[in-house]
């Protein structure tokens, strides 16, 4: 069954891709999507029957791959509560993504390679979670951004698409440039790659007491670490990876641009999946990180540094995919922050609601690019409610979803409410330094989620209709194949936090994970979330109240204001409408400077100094002198007799003193 | 099967092919057919004559096979076999010389015979170095394989083939010299010049130490390591489509060859001396030349730049001595050898048809070429070493294998990884995405069925080796252990004796 879930999507990539030409795109569509539903409907099965059964984790070995010396990696699928809860989520929306793409892209004339690609994507993210090995996990790791590269630039003509495709690849092996470090680490450490023989040995290197443990086992950039500041490395450099695919601060720039694919791209890959392949490693490689307070740490910082930054950057956009886009990147910082204080389950759990209703936003948004043809600035639209109806419904169940309207002590509440609460709470009682500054940064964020969430809703569906007569004219809802998608992710959005809290972090959290999600023996934040003060509990509600307010403010009730408020602080307005000018400083921090530096080395380097010194040079010093022998080849024969005598005279005398000597 | 002496015939099966060419006299329209289907006949007879090589071949033994060996010019004696190490080398070589004449199929037109003859010759003397077992005949055969390079960059070559050639000759050349006063000494001191006897035989410490310098300056021009690969974009530029792939294909390999035939085995205390100088030089090729390459305009000079970072790799790899580094560095060689003959071919393919190799002369190939795009983004990508390719593979091991011997070389090697995808993805999108805007690209055609022919096995290759490399790993590792065990043990014995010298002191 586990063999079926994973390798049907690529045997509809391999349909699609290579004949898809020939059988047309209607079969196209209906073969991938077809094999996706069943994919997705066996993740279901998979997900309840593994998820109420006894068994911890197991190995279904496939064939072999690279052995050399003492590594010896094979490709397989390693099967625990955290792959189903993976299989259900990638297959779920890519099962949707799909049927709502057959609308979506019906008049694009490439759609067989439309299909192929997200087959291919949903392929290599299954490889990703099923991975048993770090060798097979960095495999769907590259694959994944494989499949977002060639999707983002799917519309090959647009330069802006095809720049973000590139953009977004190299961004990403940023990040792996450490994952493979973090990769060989582990082998340096444990002589093997395989996650099972890793986690059995991870607990050898705790604690930091003992001879034994002081000894350097890894030296690593000229620094002799011992076993636990190894694993810190280690840890480190995983993470590095996990900040590239995840876009968290600093390595963040990919994301917004990404938005130049198809938006069910954006729903499937910058949304739901790929994009909370970070957050997955981090929970996948939890035996290293509890390891490591210093990792935990860092990954705290960062991912509540992204949450507040990506939030205060959503505020001003105006392309409406751009604001769901950093609302994506800052629940991924949610999610980390999460994972840093060692709360892996309501780290996970915010991933898999966030995926319901973070993939319903983008469809939705897409359902509304879709009818005001082709346009994505919310500034020329306006008043859309009244003829999308239904769009509009959607649009604010993945909003309530998102904000996490709930309310506090009650199971009544949108799937946001349970997960993100549950991550905020967990930052308040966290043990890590850095535990507080990330609740603050969380609370504050929730407050801007709030405003941004609701200044869309009102932008887009409220106030005057701003598009162009002759666009509103025919603008309606969209077809159902593109509507049932959305109910769908619609029911998971409001039910997936009362339904599935219980196992995820409640109640039935060990016996559902059982250790998939390792936790030391130190760590209780499961227990000690149910002991914060009412005020912490009311802190991210009170914050979604005032964002809805404030919102309501700015743009139904007084819609002078964010004007106002742009003339009065020009600078910040600046500041965030750029997004803290990243691109900028990047530019002239690294990209210039390497190109630069490419055109000195090839034209100094290579050019002047080596040839000039080297071949060049010396072919120029042989021409040198034989034209200067050619200058002595006057013609005249006595020339030649004179220095035939002056030779034969210079070589006696060498004979006689030099060669006696 | 030793009954027959396999080697010789696919060393010298070329030759005969050569011969029947240079009987056909004519030079018309029909012969100069002919004179390119004996040309393709003879390396595709040659190519499946070399499967039986590895059919025969047996994984677990570490020393050399099929040997043949006859009594020639005195003490030098005609000596073939292959192990682990070699034998994949002659499967490539066999197998990429028929996409070489497929290549130059319709591209070379004036003197067609003489061009297929210096290829069937190269052929037979590239794999007589990988087979020999007799230094005097490996330097024999590893020289006389410039001539017809030489020949082919300077006959059939671009605008500035001349120079280009001479550049070639003048590099590689100043290496010849030193490796034959080396080769000279090493029989003086050992009395043999048999490849096996010479690994058995142990220099003395101060002697490896000027014998490895003398080969090094041979095999690093062939590599090419940083600071003497400026021969290379000059050569490929310039060379013949089919040019370039043996070129980048084979003859590059010749270097890492004989690093690990002569350098590491025979001079295990010098090449450990010098591991550092080897790791530097690699990593400033691998930085250096991806940064070069990112700002080329001419294709084929930006893949000849790649080709040198990617080289880099490899020589990193090997002088790790780990298990991972070496058996890294053969892989990285053999799925070079497909991966750049490949995208050499791509070039190809769009110089034919434009003439031009400008990278701006481009633009939204896709458009009009839809299955070159694919061809050609596969072959990128497993330039810029994506898991799923031979790319990945064998640029994962060496890096990994330098991370176990030194973590600094490891941190450096692996930003070649981030600037591989800079300048392959830049490429690809300024010659191939994009709207089809230039006049002159209107009525470009798709691959056609010849080129189909060529490329197609390519990718196929590149893609099965990516998933299951393990029958190349089953062939190199005995040959691959017994060479790292023997280094160790001579380092161990080197250590041994000091320590015993400073005891008694």
């Amino acid at each position: 069954m586990y063999q079926a879930i994973v390798f049907l999507p690529l045997i509809g990539f391999l349909i699609a891709g290579l004949a898809g030409r020939s059988i047309g795109a209607r079969a196209s569509e209906l073969i991938t999507s077809g094999l996706l539903v069943i994919s997705a409907l066996l993740s279901w099965v998979a997900f309840i029957s593994f998820g109420l059964g006894d068994e911890k984790s197991f190995v279904i070995p496939i064939m072999r791959w690279v052995n050399s010396g003492n590594l010896n990696v094979d490709w397989s699928l390693y099967i625990d509560t955290l792959t189903v809860v993976m299989l259900v989520v990638v297959n779920t929306v890519s099962a949707l993504v799909h049927i709502y793409s057959i609308g979506y892209m019906h008049s694009d004339p490439h759609r067989p390679r439309f299909f192929a690609y997200l087959s291919l994507f949903t392929f290599s993210m299954l490889m990703l979670v099923t991975a048993g090995n770090l060798m097979q996990m960095f495999f769907g790791w590259e694959g994944v951004g494989l499949a977002s590269y060639l999707l983002i630039g799917f519309w090959y003509k647009k330069p802006s698409a095809n720049a973000a495709a590139m953009k977004a690849f190299i961004v990403n092996r940023i990040g792996d440039f450490g994952f493979a470090l973090g990769i060989f680490g582990v082998f340096v450490l444990f002589d093997t790659i395989n996650l099972d023989t890793v986690f059995a040995n991870a607990a050898s290197f705790a604690g930091q007491e003992g001879g034994e443990n002081a000894a350097p086992v890894l030296n690593f950039a000229g620094y002799a670490l011992d076993r636990s500041s190894a694993i810190t490395i280690v840890c480190l450099l995983l993470f590095m990876g996990a900040m590239g695919k995840s876009a968290q601060f600093l390595l963040h720039t990919w994301l917004p641009d990404a938005m130049e694919g198809p938006t069910p791209v954006s729903a499937l890959i910058h949304a739901a999946t790929m994009v909370t392949a970070g957050v997955f490693l981090v929970a996948r490689m939890s035996p290293l990180f509890e390891l490591s307070v210093t990792a935990l740490t860092v990954v705290t910082f960062i991912g509540a540094t992204t949450a507040f930054f990506a939030a205060t950057v959503g505020l001003v956009q105006n392309d409406i995919k751009r604001v769901i886009a950093y609302s994506t990147c800052s629940q991924l910082g949610y999610m980390f922050a999460a994972l840093g204080v060692g709360a892996y389950g309501p780290a996970i759990f915010h991933l898999f609601t966030h995926a319901f209703f973070k993939a319903l936003l983008f469809l939705s948004a897409g359902s509304v690019i879709h009818a005001v043809g082709d346009e994505q600035d919310m500034r020329r639209m306006g008043g859309l409610r009244k003829h999308i109806p239904k769009t509009y419904w959607m649009m604010i169940i993945g909003t309530v979803a998102l904000t996490g309207v709930g309310i506090p002590g009650t199971i009544l509440g949108t799937a946001g409410f349970f997960s993100k609460d549950a991550i905020i709470e967990s930052l308040y009682v966290g043990q890590n330094s850095w535990a507080g500054y990330a609740f603050g940064m969380t609370v504050i964020a929730a407050l801007f989620t709030s405003f941004y969430s609701w200044r869309l809703i009102f932008m887009t569906f409220h106030g005057r209709e701003r598009a162009p007569a002759d666009v509103m004219a025919h603008i309606h809802d969209s077809p159902k194949v593109m509507m049932v998608p959305l109910y769908i992710l619609a029911a998971g959005a409001l039910f997936a936090g009362v339904m599935f809290y219980g196992i995820f972090i409640g109640d039935g959290y060990s016996d559902f994970w059982k250790g998939a999600l390792f936790t030391s023996a130190e760590n209780e934040i499961l227990h000690d979330i149910h002991g914060v003060p009412l005020w912490v509990k009311l802190s991210p509600f009170i914050m979604m109240v005032t964002g809805f307010f404030l919102a309501w403010l700015f743009y139904i009730r007084s819609t002078y204001l964010p004007g106002e408020l742009a003339k009065q602080h020009p600078g910040l307005y600046k500041f965030l409408l750029n997004k803290w000018y990243f691109d900028e400083i990047y530019d002239f921090l690294f990209v210039n400077p390497a190109k630069w530096l490419g055109r000195f080395l090839w034209k100094k380097g290579d050019g002047w100094m080596i040839d000039g010194f080297g071949p060049d040079g010396i072919s120029a010093r042989v021409l040198d002198i034989t034209n200067r022998v050619v200058r002595l080849q006057s013609g005249y024969l006595y020339h030649y007799a004179f220095a035939m005598l002056i030779g034969a005279a210079a070589l006696t005398t060498w004979m006689m003193f030099g060669g006696a000597g | 099967m030793a009954s027959w002496p396999i080697l010789s015939i696919v060393t010298f099966l070329p030759l005969v092919g050569a011969a029947i060419i240079l009987l056909i006299w004519d030079d018309n329209e029909v012969s100069r057919r002919n004179v390119k289907n004996v040309a393709l006949w003879t390396t595709l007879l040659t190519f499946f004559l070399s499967i039986f090589i590895w059919i025969e071949f047996d994984n677990s033994v570490a020393g050399f096979q099929m040997v043949e060996k006859a009594d020639w010019l005195g003490s030098i004696s005609y000596h073939l076999g292959v192990d682990g190490i070699s034998m994949l080398f002659i499967i490539l070589t066999t197998f990429l010389m028929p996409f070489c004449i497929l290549a130059s199929w319709e591209s070379i037109q004036n003197r067609v015979r003489e061009y297929m003859i210096a290829f069937l010759i190269l052929e037979t003397l590239m794999i007589g170095v990988f087979c020999t077992l007799d230094i005097v005949l490996f330097y024999v055969f590893f020289e006389a394989g410039l001539i017809p390079m030489f020949l082919i960059i300077g006959v059939w070559g671009g605008k500035r083939r001349v120079y280009a050639s001479f550049k070639f000759f003048l590099y590689t050349l100043v290496g010849s010299v030193l490796m034959l006063l080396a080769i000279m000494a090493m029989y003086w001191e050992a009395g043999t010049t048999d490849i096996p006897a010479l690994l058995e035989y142990n220099f003395p410490a101060s002697m490896q130490t000027w014998l490895w310098l003398a080969f090094f300056a041979s095999f690093a021009v062939k590599m090419p390591m940083w600071p003497v690969h400026t021969w290379l974009p000059d050569a490929h530029v310039e060379a013949p489509t089919a040019g370039s792939v043996i070129l980048a294909g084979i003859l590059l390999k010749m270097g890492g060859y004989g690093f690990l035939r002569f350098s590491l085995p025979m001079f295990p205390l010098a090449s450990a001396d010098f591991a550092p100088m080897v790791y530097t030089l690699s990593i400033i090729a691998i930085i250096y030349t991806s940064l070069v390459a990112l700002m080329q305009e001419d294709m084929k000079k930006l893949i000849a730049y790649s080709s040198v970072a990617h080289m880099g790799y490899v020589t990193m790899g090997l002088f790790t001595m780990t298990a991972q580094g070496v058996q890294g560095g053969i892989f990285q060689m053999l799925s070079h050898g497909l991966v750049s003959g490949a995208l050499f071919l791509c070039v190809g393919v769009v110089y034919d048809r434009m003439h031009t190799r400008e990278i701006a002369a481009y633009g939204g190939l896709v458009n009009r070429m839809p299955k070159y795009a694919v061809v050609f983004l596969i072959f990128t990508l497993a330039n810029v070493g994506m898991p799923g390719t031979s790319g990945f593979v064998g640029e994962f091991l060496t890096i990994l294998g330098a991370f176990i011997a030194n973590t600094w070389v490891a941190i450096f090697a692996t930003t070649g990884v981030i600037l591989s995808a800079a300048y392959a993805l830049w490429l690809y999108r300024r010659v191939v995405y994009g709207a089809l805007e230039k006049e002159s690209l209107r009525e470009i055609l798709d691959l056609s069925g010849r080129e189909k022919l060529m490329l197609y096995p390519l990718v196929a290759l590149v893609i099965f080796y990516g998933f299951y490399p393990a029958p190349i790993f089953d062939v190199t590792q005995v040959s691959v252990d017994a060479l790292i065990a023997n280094y160790q043990n001579a380092l161990d014995v080197a250590n041994e004796a000091a320590k015993t010298a400073a005891a008694t002191q």
